[in-house]
């Protein structure tokens, strides 16, 4: 009778260390993929707006060729990678996406400081819708990779932490990447204000809107490379 | 005497689960960010700009516009947001008030930080559509910025708010459908009874067949307490099934299960499971204002003056 509930309470273990924390790698997983396809969403809603912008630009500050191709290429290299769900699941892919992002961003800012040196462009009404729509995307941007990097914090942890890691090693479950700080260098540098006269090329570097995580959360753990 | 062991258990857990649920119910501060005031009616102001009838009017016009509607349009004045961008402190209120109903999505927040000069428009989800950035953007531009320059603040709220419900207009609410109400872990209350009134007496009774009438309880509050941790995931609720179901097969064995002792028992197992498991969504009831569970985005616009 003992041997009997010995070896059912045996059976009972097995099954509760398998079980454990299975079902909420799978919620957490999912998780993930929704929110990176949030986040690729919005990266081609804005890739999507960039055409346009360039056209308009172009009208009233045509000579400005240099920031205008800028923009143009660091726009056809992202559509050049192809972004798709699985790119959480390949480290290097991600980054390579990111950086091209990133790079978008830096143009894209680069162009708008640009434009400041010509009112008449300012106060054209179709480049301020553009403006406008731009803004809002890149807010919307911060908010789905906010949005992500919680989803994969939540993630990583549950495969990290025992007892649910050895769950994870029986799944072959690893951490997935996070966004980090693309050119951490050219932020940590201050930006150097130059006042000469207008239309000389601003020495400001680029201040690529790539939102870290607002302060009030963690930061997150790094990719296990 | 094994009663007696029943409900020692019983107590254990339930301390055990009070003292889990008092550390998870510790929340991380704000680290320095604004805290997020109460929602307690749709205009809120921080500020004591509007003066108590003019804010009444536009609590009446909000309310008239979601009770035709069904959309939820809150305003919120604060004097800053520092130490965020208004972008950010706009989102986090209305991550926390929930503006719009769930589902649909259909609300929108306007903050307006009075001494950054700074005010933004954020718009749910279900709005994006019909108040796209480029309308919220040239609402605060052409609308609400104006007055505002010249310290006029009421009437260009009051522009900006008529502004969007003409933009926004409104079909006809469809009936609130009474959400089901979710239990935490997605599974629900009538489940849960069924378990209760058909599977445990027959395995109860199969296993006390097996292996006497404590070690058949035994068993059976064991193997319920882990396919709950299977399903739930949470080490707390499945040995407090498993307690539960313990007692349950333990007292249906005496007496022959009688019509009396099983519906104490599941009655009282309902009880405590009905007010434990509270929440779900919020309605909005008559007298407060609170938000219907709709999510936002980012979308919408800022502006200064």
């Amino acid at each position: 009778m003992i041997r009997k509930i010995a070896g059912l309470l045996a059976v009972f273990a097995v099954l509760a260390l398998t079980g454990c924390g299975y079902n909420d790698l799978q919620r957490q997983d999912e998780g993930i993929k929704a929110a990176w396809s949030e986040v690729l969403n919005q990266y081609q809603r804005r890739a999507d707006l960039v055409p346009n912008l360039v056209n308009t630009v172009k009208g009233y500050a045509a000579q400005e060729e240099k920031v205008l191709i800028e923009v143009t290429n660091a726009r056809a290299s992202v559509a050049g990678i192809k972004a798709t769900p699985e790119l959480v699941n390949d480290p290097v892919a991600f980054q390579k996406f990111i950086k091209a992002q990133g790079e978008l961003t830096g143009a894209l800012s680069r162009l708008l400081v640009v434009s400041e040196n010509y009112p008449q462009l300012k106060s054209d009404a179709l480049f301020r819708d553009l403006t406008a729509q731009l803004e809002g995307t890149e807010n919307r941007i911060t908010v789905s990779r906010n949005r992500y990097i919680k989803s994969v914090q939540e993630y990583n942890t549950t495969v990290r932490q025992f007892p649910t890691n050895l769950t994870a090693m029986i799944f072959k479950m690893d951490v997935k990447p996070t966004f980090t700080v693309e050119n951490e260098a050219t932020i940590s540098a201050p930006p150097k204000v130059d006042f000469s006269k207008p239309g000389a090329a601003p020495s400001a570097p680029a201040s690529p809107a790539p939102a870290t995580p607002p302060a009030g959360s963690p930061p997150p753990p790094a990719p296990k490379n | 005497m094994r009663i007696a062991r029943a409900a020692w258990l019983l107590v254990a857990a339930g301390l055990w689960s009070a003292a889990v649920l008092a550390a998870q119910a510790w929340e991380a501060g704000t680290d320095g960010l604004l805290p997020i005031p109460p929602l307690t009616a749709r205009v809120t102001d921080l500020t004591q700009t509007l003066s108590a009838a003019e804010a009444q009017a536009l609590e009446a016009k909000l309310a008239d516009w979601e009770a035709r509607t069904s959309n939820q349009l809150a305003v919120l004045l604060v004097p800053t947001t520092q130490p965020e961008p208004i972008e950010a402190y706009s989102l986090r209120v209305a991550e926390k008030w929930k503006i719009g109903r769930k589902g649909q999505d259909n609300g929108a927040l306007f903050v307006v930080a009075k001494n950054d000069r700074k005010m933004r428009i954020e718009v749910g989800y279900g709005l994006e559509g019909v108040l796209p950035d480029v309308t919220a953007n040239r609402i605060i531009r052409e609308d609400v910025a104006p007055p505002f320059r010249e310290g006029k603040f009421a009437a260009g709220i009051n522009a900006g708010v008529d502004r969007i419900i003409a933009v926004v207009g409104g079909e006809k609410a469809s009936p609130v459908t009474e959400a089901v109400k979710k239990v935490r872990r997605g599974f629900d209350f009538e489940q849960i009874l069924f378990v209760l009134f058909f599977v445990v007496p027959i395995a109860g009774g199969v296993l006390r067949a097996m292996f006497g009438r404590f070690g058949g309880s035994m068993v059976g509050g064991a193997s319920a307490g882990v396919l709950i941790w299977l399903v739930v995931g949470s080490l707390l609720f499945s040995i407090l099934g498993a307690v539960v179901i313990f007692a349950v097969m333990a007292a249906m064995g005496m007496g022959g299960g009688t019509a009396h002792r099983g519906g104490g028992s599941t009655t009282t197992g309902g009880g405590w499971g009905g007010g434990g498991w509270s929440g779900g969504s919020s309605s909005s009831s008559g007298g407060g204002f609170s938000g219907g569970g709709g999510s936002f985005g980012g979308g919408g616009s800022s502006g200064s003056w």
